[in-house]
């Protein structure tokens, strides 16, 4: 079966390759074919491993070193993507499925145009069936087969993570279809209002899962890691939120182009960039270069591979760029002070985010060439990232309501006192439990400022209650993801000054106070799951009026020899009661006291609930009927 | 706005933008980059400057871990040049956290020389061991 699933893939990689030669030729429909054949046989191929991992067939070594029969059924094909060589087939599945929706969906009057898109996207489905096959096949058998497998790393035993890589993989591969659209619109010459049209969909078909996957994977490092927090600012981390954040830019800057036909060079250079960030994303995280908590197991081989096709890749796109961008047309003239200006500050403020990003998790790579071993924490991010990220959320709600081609600017004083009285609000009363500092009241007046602002744009364009419903979806998108924004933004800032860590011993019986509650220790027991065994506590949380019991486990998975760590949470509405247990310590002669972390995070669900707005938002505007068609 | 006028504009709040996040990036490295040290680095170069965070990196070694009577603990980092580094940490260890496995420790030093972690950091799974300790050479087996 397994080298059906092999052949499968190799049928896939030679019809990527026809797709590739017929595309760059210009036949839109041969190049259409091919690239949903070798969808196709992509699919089967992928198949074949999920079936493998469904069996647990030992006989295949991917399934051996990542698999057990006492895995989960669920687990077990989740292990598929768990692992590198399974996870580069999921890659190639998602890459060649958006080759065939593009060959469905792609409807622009341009055959041409369309083909060489096609193309494009055929070359880079070869060139990552080319490293799924020759530098990490998943197709391998072992002869004779192991009786049991070694298991999957538990860690990853986890329904978050099971949908994380693949969400995650939509949005990174989803770059590429934009890529390809954006290297055959240069070659063409053609980067102009049709092409925005066409390509604004698929701009946000990579967006909303690349949102939603972040946002898993950070939950799932908050309850799973135990430690309490939504974001390390770790390399495995900053390699998804580039991408974002450059596709962030990009949504932005292709409505501009989209409306008015300007910024096409740097619209179709942000389209090109977005997919080599997250190419680059793939080699930090596979090469091990750098030390992240994240980090599994790694393969510097591997990593050159990759490194090598995005230099090949983005190398070609940059200098095709740099081959055709004088030579696309620009829109009509507009001020500094128009909508165009205020999408194009937004795009500065993205990029130079971005590149602060860039700059802090390359920067131990830097150093290590100079020969010093050092690493880039949270601080660093906090004094640059932040206050440049809040410029552009300071000037949003304002500038949003500027005009194409030049703003009326007589109210700006109205706003400057708003956001003014909005501060002094959140400083000067604090509030409700939460003690709050200036720079934490400017940041959760930013979050309320956002939300208000995103209500007031929604109302300035729809002047009565009676025409909201008729609001286009894309308005509509708009407007949650910026209140979306605001929300995680309250969220964030409430969780860097509001939370509390406390880490506790305690025997059985005894209490501690921790920020209002009282924590009570019922007991320790043994349990037993079906591929693991745990220590249980059993905890009483009360406080005036409210009462909650949490169970934090410790487990242990014999088959991969490693125990992790099962948080206990207690959403109370307002905050995050959050305990997870660490080891029993037995003093000689005494009692076991148990060792705790306990933290109380302040309305941390706004953070992800801000999140899935923002990919909601994008969502509605990706499937806003006007952003198909011709342009009128 | 003349034409030209419109680009010096431009131009202005673009280098504003860009010198701004230049000095800062700047600053926030000088002050947040976190010195990697081995315990034979700190007896060759002496001890980091007390207070400044850094991170210290080897292998806790076998029989040195002692725990306190609250959430608090005690290791010796070893490498292979047979210094160590005595570290103090309250808190909840990582999941691999074993005597004889690597660990690298963000903290500070006092002005004594002794060595507070924050936080701690231990392999993620069996195959993966922070990548300073594949540098650093195996000292344990």
């Amino acid at each position: 079966m397994i080298e059906a699933g092999h052949f499968a893939a190799i049928l896939a990689l030679v019809f990527s390759a026809v797709q590739a030669f017929t595309g760059l030729r210009g036949n839109r429909g041969q190049s259409g074919l091919f690239a949903q054949l070798a969808f196709a046989a992509m699919v089967f191929a992928f198949f074949t491993l999920l079936w493998a991992f469904a069996r647990s067939d030992f006989s295949v070594q991917l399934v051996a070193a990542n698999s057990h029969t006492l895995k989960p059924f669920v687990y077990k094909l989740a292990g598929t993507w768990g692992n590198h060589e399974g996870s580069m087939a999921l890659w190639c599945v998602v890459g060649l499925g958006f080759g065939a929706a593009g060959a469905w969906l792609l409807k622009s009057d341009r055959p041409v145009f369309e083909a060489r898109a096609l193309g494009v996207q055929g070359i880079l489905s070869l060139s990552s069936l080319l490293y799924l096959l020759l530098a990490s096949s998943p197709f391998t058998r072992l002869d004779p087969a192991p009786l049991q497998g070694q298991g999957l790393n538990p860690l990853l035993q986890d329904p978050a993570l099971a949908i994380h890589p693949p969400m995650l993989y939509l949005g990174y591969v989803g770059y590429s279809f934009v890529f390809a659209l954006a290297a055959a619109g240069l070659i063409e010459k053609r980067v102009d209002r049709q092409w925005a049209k066409t390509a604004r969909p698929w701009a946000l078909a990579a967006f909303v899962p690349l949102s939603l996957g972040i946002a898993l994977g950070s939950y799932w490092a908050y309850y799973e890691l135990g430690w309490g927090g939504w974001w390390f600012w770790d390399p495995v981390e900053n390699a998804s939120l580039m991408p974002w954040l450059i596709g962030a830019a990009l949504m932005h800057s292709i409505i501009v182009t989209e409306k008015r036909g300007s910024f096409a060079a740097w619209t179709s250079l942000l389209a090109v960039l977005a997919f080599c960030f997250s190419l680059l994303g793939a080699f930090l995280v596979r090469s091990g270069v750098l030390t992240s908590v994240h980090a599994f197991a790694v393969d510097p081989l591997r990593g050159s591979f990759l490194l090598g096709g995005l230099l090949v890749l983005g190398g070609s796109a940059l200098l095709l760029f740099a081959l055709r961008a004088p030579k696309l047309k620009g829109g009509p003239d507009w001020l500094a002070t128009s909508r165009e200006g205020a999408l194009m500050g937004n795009n500065l403020i993205l990029t130079v985010a971005t590149a602060t990003v860039l700059l802090g998790t390359l920067f131990p790579l830097i150093a290590e060439a100079a020969g010093q071993t050092i690493s880039v924490g949270e601080p660093y991010f906090n004094l640059t990232f932040t206050p440049i990220m809040a410029l552009a959320l300071l000037a949003l709600p304002v500038v949003q309501a500027w005009a194409w081609g030049k703003a009326d600017l007589s109210s700006l004083w109205k706003w400057a006192g708003g956001f003014a009285g909005l501060v002094a609000l959140f400083w000067l009363a604090g509030i409700g439990p939460f003690d709050i500092p200036l720079m934490a009241g400017i940041g959760l007046a930013l979050g309320v400022w956002l939300i208000l602002g995103a209500g007031q744009e929604m109302w300035r364009r729809a002047k009565s209650l009676g025409r909201l419903p008729k609001m286009p979806l894309r308005v509509w998108g708009m407007t949650l993801a910026h209140a979306g924004l605001g929300l995680f933004v309250i969220g964030a800032v409430l969780q860097t000054s509001g939370r509390t860590q406390t880490t506790l011993a305690l025997e059985a019986g005894e209490s501690a106070n921790i920020a209002g509650w009282t924590v009570t220790l019922e007991d320790v027991r043994s349990i037993e799951g079906p591929n693991w065994y745990a220590d249980r506590a059993h905890l009483i949380a009360t406080k005036p009026g409210t009462k909650a019991e949490l169970n934090p486990q410790k487990r242990y998975y014999p088959a991969a020899r490693m125990p992790t760590t099962e948080t206990a949470i207690h959403k109370t509405g307002t905050a995050d009661l959050y305990v997870a247990l660490g080891d029993g310590r037995r003093a000689a002669g005494g009692p076991t006291r148990w060792t705790f972390e306990v933290f109380v995070n302040p309305l941390i669900d706004f953070i992800y609930v801000g999140v899935i707005l923002i990919g909601l938002g994008g969502a509605l505007a990706m499937f806003d009927r006007r952003g198909s068609g011709k342009v009128s | 706005m003349r034409a030209r006028t419109k680009r010096l504009w431009g131009v202005g709040v673009v280098a504003a933008l860009l010198i701004g996040a230049v000095a800062l990036a700047s600053v926030a490295l000088r002050q947040h980059a976190d010195l990697f040290y081995t315990p034979g680095l700190i007896a060759e170069k002496g001890h980091p400057d007390a207070g400044k965070r850094v991170r210290v990196g080897g292998w806790v070694q076998t029989g040195s871990l002692e725990y306190g009577e609250a959430a608090d603990m005690a290791f010796l980092i070893e490498d292979n040049s047979g210094e160590t580094v005595a570290v103090s940490y309250t808190g909840i260890a990582p999941d691999l956290f074993r005597e004889g496995e690597g660990v690298v420790a963000t903290g500070r030093f006092d002005e004594a020389g002794n060595f507070t972690a924050e936080s701690i950091l231990a392999k993620h799974d069996e195959n993966y061991e922070p990548r300073e300790l594949k540098k650093a050479g195996q000292a344990s087996s």
